[in-house]
């Protein structure tokens, strides 16, 4: 095996971002959804620690990056945790197949 | 020359108008009877806007009376002639430095009589429709229309330039279409007044071509620059218009024909007759004014108007003559065998307004040959008279019998005593019986013509005949013939009102053929001596009263004599009865050929191609519309599909194929 | 082979597969603790690049504070033991296909593409550098993004109590 670098961590990232988007596409439970997106929001965040390091270590944009994309996670989660919980509340059921009435 | 005048008139008027303003309200006496009757004579005038509007006409007239005085005794002429005066002239549009559209008064003696005669009739019609048109509930509308119309045709004829004049042409044309559409209830009076809207609408088109041609030539709009120009035969402008030429003819010659065509559908003449008859579903009054004095002439006051710039070209003097003479035949002989008693003088109408054209059009530019112009515009003077009366009766006589058709009268002489004397004299001067007015116009006309082309003087000769034929067997068939069992003897004759306009007018036109026309109205200003030969007028006279005796001995008394001629005549009897199938003609022309070579052509390519395409569009958007309906699902992992896919899609695009 | 070498393979394969199972297992609970474990692999990795910092965020946060949420809200919305629903077979096809898709491209876009690295001197991830940066209001200063991120996290939180407050029917 050779010395790991910026594309073995690419490809980690690449590969945890699809996984991510293939949760999204094919769960139906929204709290599995979420989790999918935590999951792709987590691969920028590898994408841009590894930039940071390996292409521009003179400078900490990359960190602070996502320092911010973890803060906003956050808020994101927070944000989408109580609206599943409302949702449930109103349908009892927080399949996304049942909550298609925002489309009217 | 202004202030001349403005002194001129000082002296006369110690009210202190100047020439200016009481020309002015001249025309804008009757637009403002138009505008307060037309806004708000239902409401608060009712039966009293008659009055309304007859005070203000009165007023029109008078001025117009005081300004002819004033331009034939006082100061229009100058060194012998009569001047052409402009004494109001301002720029309306301007459309570059070179060309503009101006407003403006035009007098001179033309303008002037027509000035009168269109006040005067005007003013009678209206005094009679306060009586004839009593209880009407579109009176007031009826009242603010002749205001229109009185507007539009004083207009026309003081216009300064010919864009003016036509703006003022088709005013009148569109009062004419309300005043034919009065009984808008009626299907046929819907039908004639759309009729005549478009046939004269059609020849309009002929009269603007024309306009144009002349205003590129002439490079200006304005009569008097315009006749300056294309009448001096070394100007640039003369060289232009004669040396251009379409298919062998000169522009100019073209360009006076265009316009003839104009004024040709205006005045009814063949082929472009078909309206009139259609047009007296109008109320009689009506007919008296606009089908009979005023607006049926405007062609031959276009003519007349542009007479200077006509008489430089022989081919449209031809044109002008032939069309006349033939119209006067043609109507003369439709004439005699209708039995509607509005279509008989509609017919007489045109025929008499086809001797004034080819009376025109056998003139010549001043001096002796000038006489058929002066003759021209004296017929129509004095024609505007005693027609006018002659409708006026003739709606005194429908007044009474609630019928327009012959067979429904007779006798009428002892209960219509007034009408019947008025009508009489009339007819009279409408057959060229000396003194009446008729006599000495038609006269004239007729001695043109024998000077200028044989031919043409024999056919004026026949249909003088004719026409004492035809109207003294209108006459004999109303007021003697059988005697009538009335019906309508409640309300008599229709009182001192209705009376009042008749005996003015039979005065007229018994006594105007005295007025000694020549000195004021001629070709080039001069004054014409009229020359009297005793011995011409001896066929004429000859022929009327043969057209009278004939007529006497055929309706006088009830017999089957009408029959057995008719019989004896039979298919040319029919031909002339049926118009000569020109009406027919026409619907042959327009809805067999042009509706199906053109109109069902161009229906199929609208309904199929054009309505094809905005279907098309409409059902092709629907058919999208329908299919992207799928993808608003509301599932949001579809949309998420969608999204990748057209992520992927576009990396791939922009990666590979657009490097 | 180096243990720096064996630990980062050991790492990502703790995050990937822990990552796979967490979307593909039909048991919610297990779902998030898988989440839960591939979250650690990659806040290990930060370890491993020597981000020191940004490591101890992704376990706080993530680890500590998200993933509990998550935990939380499965519990009050999921009945014990109920299996997820099964996706149709179509969608997942399709879903695999596109993912895959997405997933060469990039991949082949990152592998044709030769990263260079920069020749200047590297600022080194410590405390100090980071605080400095992260508040200073000079040329590379992050304060007023600092501060907008402060509001939208006030927001955010606002918002959630507003929209989790359970209204009360009388006041509908």
């Amino acid at each position: 095996m050779m010395e790991p670098g910026l594309y073995h961590v690419l490809f980690i990232s690449t590969a945890l971002f699809f996984i991510g988007v293939f949760g999204f596409l094919t769960r139906r439970n929204l709290i599995t959804m979420l989790m999918s997106i935590e999951l792709v929001l987590n691969s920028v965040n590898i994408n841009f620690i590894a930039f940071n390091k390996y292409v521009w270590p003179n400078q900490l944009d990359g960190l602070f990056f996502s320092i911010f994309v973890i803060a906003i996670a956050a808020a994101e989660a927070a944000v989408a945790i109580a609206i599943i919980i409302n949702l449930y509340r109103s349908h009892q059921s927080i399949d996304v197949e049942n909550a298609e009435d925002l489309k009217f | 020359m202004n202030e001349f005048l403005q002194i001129q008139l000082l002296g006369i008027f110690s009210l202190g108008m100047n020439l200016g303003w009481a020309l002015v309200m001249i025309p804008l006496l009757p637009l403002l009877g138009f505008l307060l009757l037309g806004l708000f004579g239902k409401k608060f005038l009712k039966q009293s806007a008659g009055i309304f509007a007859t005070l203000l006409l009165a007023a029109s007239a008078f001025l117009s009376l005081h300004t002819a005085y004033g331009y034939f005794f006082k100061y229009g002429k100058s060194e012998g002639i009569y001047q052409k005066i402009v004494p109001i002239q301002f720029t309306w549009l301007q459309f570059s430095p070179g060309v503009s559209i101006d407003l403006g008064i035009l007098l001179d003696p033309i303008s002037v009589m027509m000035l009168v005669v269109v006040t005067f009739i005007s003013l009678m019609v209206h005094v009679y429709s306060l009586a004839y048109m009593k209880g009407e509930e579109r009176f007031p509308t009826y009242y603010s229309f002749l205001g229109l119309f009185t507007f539009s045709m004083l207009g026309l004829v003081m216009s300064s330039n010919i864009f003016q004049l036509y703006i003022f042409w088709e005013l009148v044309g569109v009062s004419s279409f309300l005043l034919i559409g009065y009984y808008y209830d009626r299907p046929s009076a819907v039908a004639a007044c759309k009729k005549a809207f478009i046939i004269t609408r059609f020849a309009d088109l002929g009269f603007l071509i024309g306009i144009l041609i002349l205003s590129f030539y002439g490079g200006t709009l304005d009569f008097n620059t315009l006749i300056e120009k294309l009448t001096s035969t070394d100007s640039t402008e003369f060289k232009t218009i004669v040396s251009a030429s379409f298919m062998g003819i000169s522009a100019l010659t073209w360009a006076l024909v265009l316009v003839f065509i104009g004024g040709a559908g205006k005045s009814a003449l063949f082929p472009l007759h078909v309206w009139l008859p259609d047009a007296m579903e109008g109320p009689t009054p009506v007919s008296a004014l606009i089908h009979a004095a005023t607006m049926v002439v405007a062609g031959v006051f276009l003519v007349a108007r542009l007479f200077p710039v006509f008489s430089m070209s022989e081919v449209a003097l031809m044109v002008v003559s032939i069309i006349g003479i033939i119209s006067a035949l043609f109507a003369a002989l439709i004439a005699c065998t209708q039995t509607d008693i509005k279509r008989v003088l509609a017919y007489s109408t045109m025929s008499q307004i086809g001797f004034m054209m080819f009376s025109l059009g056998v003139s010549g530019q001043g001096g002796e040959s000038g006489l058929g112009f002066t003759a021209a515009m004296f017929h129509l003077f004095t024609h505007a008279l005693f027609k006018a009366l002659l409708f006026l009766g003739a709606g005194s006589v429908i007044h009474f019998i609630h019928s327009n058709e012959m067979k429904d009268m007779g006798g009428l002489r002892k209960h219509l005593p007034i009408t019947h004397i008025t009508f009489l004299i009339a007819c009279l001067a409408i057959s060229g019986v000396p003194p009446f007015a008729g006599f000495f116009s038609k006269e004239e006309i007729l001695l043109a013509a024998y000077h200028h082309n044989a031919t043409i003087y024999w056919i004026a000769l026949a249909t003088s005949g004719l026409t004492s034929f035809y109207m003294f067997r209108l006459y004999f068939s109303i007021f003697w013939n059988k005697e009538h069992i009335a019906h309508g003897e409640a309300h008599g004759e229709g009182g001192f009102v209705m009376m009042l306009p008749l005996i003015v007018l039979s005065v007229g036109a018994a006594a105007a053929g005295f007025i000694p026309f020549g000195e004021y109205v001629s070709a080039d200003g001069k004054a014409l001596e009229s020359v009297f030969h005793l011995q011409f007028s001896i066929a004429p006279v000859a022929l009327g009263l043969a057209g009278i005796f004939t007529a006497m001995w055929m309706y006088k008394k009830q017999n089957n004599r009408p029959d057995t001629i008719a019989h004896s005549m039979n298919s040319f009897y029919k031909l002339a009865y049926h118009k000569f199938y020109v009406d027919e003609l026409y619907l042959f022309v327009t809805k067999k050929i042009l509706f199906n070579l053109i109109g069902k052509p161009a229906a199929w390519f609208d309904k199929n191609v054009v309505n094809g395409l905005v279907n098309g569009t409409g059902n092709f958007t629907l058919f999208i519309s329908e299919k992207a309906k799928g993808f608003q699902s509301g599932k949001v992992q579809q949309y998420a599909i969608y999204f990748l896919a057209g992520m992927i899609g576009l990396a791939v695009l922009f990666i590979y194929i657009w490097k | 082979m180096s243990g720096s070498t064996i630990i980062f393979y050991l790492l990502s394969i703790l995050t990937l597969v822990s990552g796979i199972l967490s979307v593909t297992t039909r048991q919610i609970f297990r779902a998030a603790i898988f989440l839960l474990f591939s979250l650690i692999g990659i806040a290990g990795l930060y370890f491993w690049m020597q981000y020191e910092f940004i490591a101890a965020v992704q376990i706080v946060v993530y680890v500590g504070g998200i993933t509990v949420l998550i935990i939380f809200s499965i519990f009050l919305t999921q009945q014990a033991g109920e299996l997820l629903p099964q996706q149709n077979k179509k969608r997942v096809l399709l879903a695999l296909l596109a993912a895959f898709c997405g997933f060469a491209l990039t991949l082949l876009q990152i592998i044709q593409h030769s990263f260079n690295k920069t020749s200047e001197t590297p600022i080194l991830p410590t405390m100090e550098n980071i605080g400095n940066q992260m508040l200073g209001i000079e040329e590379n200063g992050f304060s007023l993004p600092f501060e907008v991120v402060s509001i939208l996290l006030l927001a955010a939180m606002i918002g959630c109590i507003v929209i989790a407050l359970r209204s009360k029917p009388t006041t509908v």
